[in-house]
């Protein structure tokens, strides 16, 4: 391991280096645009996966609704999309026109007021932060200051999803219903169904992902990042250190709360509507599921294990239809039971010597000492830090 | 109750201090008071509550009635990392350090600063720090092992590093629950060695079955037996207490 000092091992700079050129380079020459289309859909999964390995990875909190966030900042910035393209020309046979069709539908005559703010496209970005976080800062400020944890929390989350999924489809009027809001065409009258705009927002996509990689090793690389893992091993032992446990809960769930959230608003752009499917229970767990198949433990692996389940949910249902399902199953008991540590963990065990031997060798000169063997089993967080 | 002016000059005083779990009345209107500088053990039978006055005192259970007071400050009414930021340090039974990091990075988060979210954040490890790390290691006996995982220590080698832990946070007093338990002689040694080291500049209250390892260390002994005090005093007097003899040392 490298010294904590650094912000970056060269192995952790190597591997995020790996995943740009992957985002940038391999996969826009690779994919045409309709692949390269749904290749950012997967990625905007990711961000969920990334504040899952920060927040349950690290911390040892395992939320089981973070759709609920992702859907949040996806729906913040579908009203806005939805509000631009329904202008009183484009809406002029409704019996109400300049509202959304779907308000229209349900009898509603006049823009609800919660809807009005939404007509700032400065408003919608800084909503899609600041909402998701507002209400993870509830969420956390109610179950970490009264010490629910564990199970109890993971099934409150789960409640909370189905609730909201609930709350979405029984509001039909305010919020499109099931279907979710649909027909979205313009951002600032910029077309966003075109292929330009589409490998414009892919980049974009992949930029902020890149980002929120970055912040997520500033803060594992402090001593926040530190504390994460010792909250989790012996929570008592770091309130009894001065520290108030709840307040680190708290900021680590707010902080995956908003990753999740930047990745529901790109998806919306990207795939041009959101509805309660990318809210409620079955997303918000396929998102753990991602997590844990890339390794709860590395930020990167979130990264490949999203790409992967999601290459494999479509390979698979294209052909096998009715057998993806069991294979997403059959998966999850796989990485339980025989990579505990995800893809992350196989990269740890089998290739990170390999890879650390051939980045130590131009450097050799300045190390005194070889890298340490990898260790086995209590190792395995020492192992999986490097990895990120 | 009025507890408002009765202020002393002992470190800690606790006044009446009961806790009840459903009825059942685990300390019972117990009086206890620790001096400036002063090893003050706690021994007594399995269940006497000895393990409960230290949770009574350091927050993380919540008296029923009484007064605990340090430096004449209420701590019943704080929270535990409070608590702790008073000067009041807790070593728990079972050795419990942050077993996935490191030995440094485990003092490293018990060093005094940068306790609040943004704090930790900010944080830098500069020369301060490296130099209180390095200095409580030499301590504990683990200068040799800053870099090596908790988990791969010693049983013995981890109640020291909790030790180690407290001590960086230079606490005014100390609690020490079962410090020796489950440790070889030779670190049984060592550690009474270590207790006589670090009780310079501030009191220790320890809670041990071992009675060699008291006779040792001990200034002043406290004998509970269901709650309540059975004999206070010098190991000698207390040893010699019929009363003691009768449902602890006899047996």
């Amino acid at each position: 391991m490298t010294s904590n000092k650094s912000f970056m091992s060269r192995q952790e700079l190597l591997g995020i280096l790996v995943v740009s050129a992957l985002l940038f380079i391999v996969m826009p020459l690779a994919m045409d645009i309709f692949r390269l289309n749904l290749f950012g859909k997967y990625l905007t999964y990711a961000f969920v996966a990334v504040g899952l390995v920060l927040c349950w990875g690290k911390c040892g909190i395992l939320s089981l609704g973070q759709g609920v966030f992702f859907g949040l900042g996806g729906y913040c910035m579908a009203m806005y999309l939805k509000l631009e393209s329904s202008t009183p020309e484009a809406t002029a046979i409704q019996s109400t026109p300049g509202i959304p069709d779907f308000m229209d539908w349900n009898q509603i005559t006049a823009l609800p007021w919660f809807w009005e703010p939404f007509n700032s496209l400065t408003f919608t970005l800084l909503a899609i932060i600041v909402v998701p976080a507002v209400f993870a800062f509830i969420i956390g400020a109610a179950m970490f200051k009264r010490r629910v944890g564990g199970v109890y929390f993971a099934i409150i989350t789960q409640a909370i999803a189905a609730i909201l999924t609930i709350l979405i489809i029984g509001q039909q009027g305010y919020t499109g219903g099931v279907n979710g809001i649909t027909d979205l065409r313009t951002l600032k009258g910029w077309d966003i169904r075109t292929d330009d705009a589409k490998y414009i927002l892919y980049y974009v996509n992949g930029a902020l992902l890149v980002g929120v990689l970055l912040l997520s090793q500033i803060v594992l690389k402090s001593k926040l990042g530190r504390l994460l893992v010792a909250v989790r091993d012996q929570e008592d032992r770091v309130r009894f250190s001065g520290y108030d446990v709840s307040n680190i809960k708290i900021f680590v769930f707010c902080f995956a709360a908003v990753f999740s959230a930047i990745g529901g608003a790109m998806f919306t752009l990207q795939v041009g509507f959101m509805s309660p499917s990318f809210v409620g229970i079955v997303p918000s767990i396929e998102m753990v599921i991602f997590c844990a198949v890339g390794g709860r433990l590395s930020i990167l692996g979130a990264v490949y294990g999203t790409l992967l389940v999601n290459w494999a949910k479509t390979t698979f249902s294209e052909t096998f239809p009715e057998l993806w399902l069991f294979g997403l199953g059959g998966l999850f008991i796989a990485v339980v039971l025989v990579f505990p540590n995800g893809l992350s963990g196989l990269y740890q065990s089998y290739l990170a010597p390999l890879v650390d031997r051939v980045v130590s060798a131009g450097k050799r000169n300045s190390r005194t000492d070889a890298a340490p063997p990898p260790s086995s089993g209590f190792g395995a967080e020492t192992t999986a830090k490097a990895a990120e | 109750m009025n507890t408002l002016n009765n202020n002393t000059d002992f470190l800690l005083s606790i006044e009446n201090l009961t806790v009840s779990f459903d009825g059942f009345k685990a300390v019972d209107d117990l009086n206890l008071y620790v001096d400036e500088n002063e090893i003050h053990v706690i021994i007594g039978p399995n269940g006497a509550g000895k393990t409960t006055v230290l949770d009574l005192i350091c927050g993380r259970t919540r008296s029923t009635d009484g007064s605990i007071k340090f430096r004449n400050k209420e701590l019943t009414s704080m929270r535990e990392h409070e608590i702790v930021r008073e000067g009041v340090g807790r070593k728990f039974q079972n050795p419990s350090i942050y077993e996935d990091l490191t030995v440094f990075e485990n003092l490293e988060l018990s060093f005094p600063r940068g306790r609040s979210v943004w704090g930790a954040l900010t944080f830098q490890r500069d020369q301060d720090v490296k130099i209180r790390v390095h200095e409580i290691a030499e301590m504990v006996f683990l200068n040799e092992l800053l870099d090596k995982q908790a988990a791969l220590l010693s049983h013995g080698q981890k109640q020291w590093l909790e030790i180690g832990m407290l001590l960086i946070q230079d606490p005014e007093l100390l609690m020490l629950d079962e410090p020796v338990a489950g440790m070889s002689v030779s670190e049984r040694k060592q550690t009474a060695k270590l207790l006589n080291e670090i009780t310079k500049g501030r009191s220790v209250m320890v809670v041990e079955h071992d009675m060699k390892f008291v006779e040792d260390i001990a200034h002043r002994v406290t004998v509970l037996h269901q709650g309540k005090i059975l004999s206070e005093g010098s190991m000698a007097k207390v040893q010699a207490d019929p009363n003691v003899i009768d449902v602890y040392l006899g047996h």
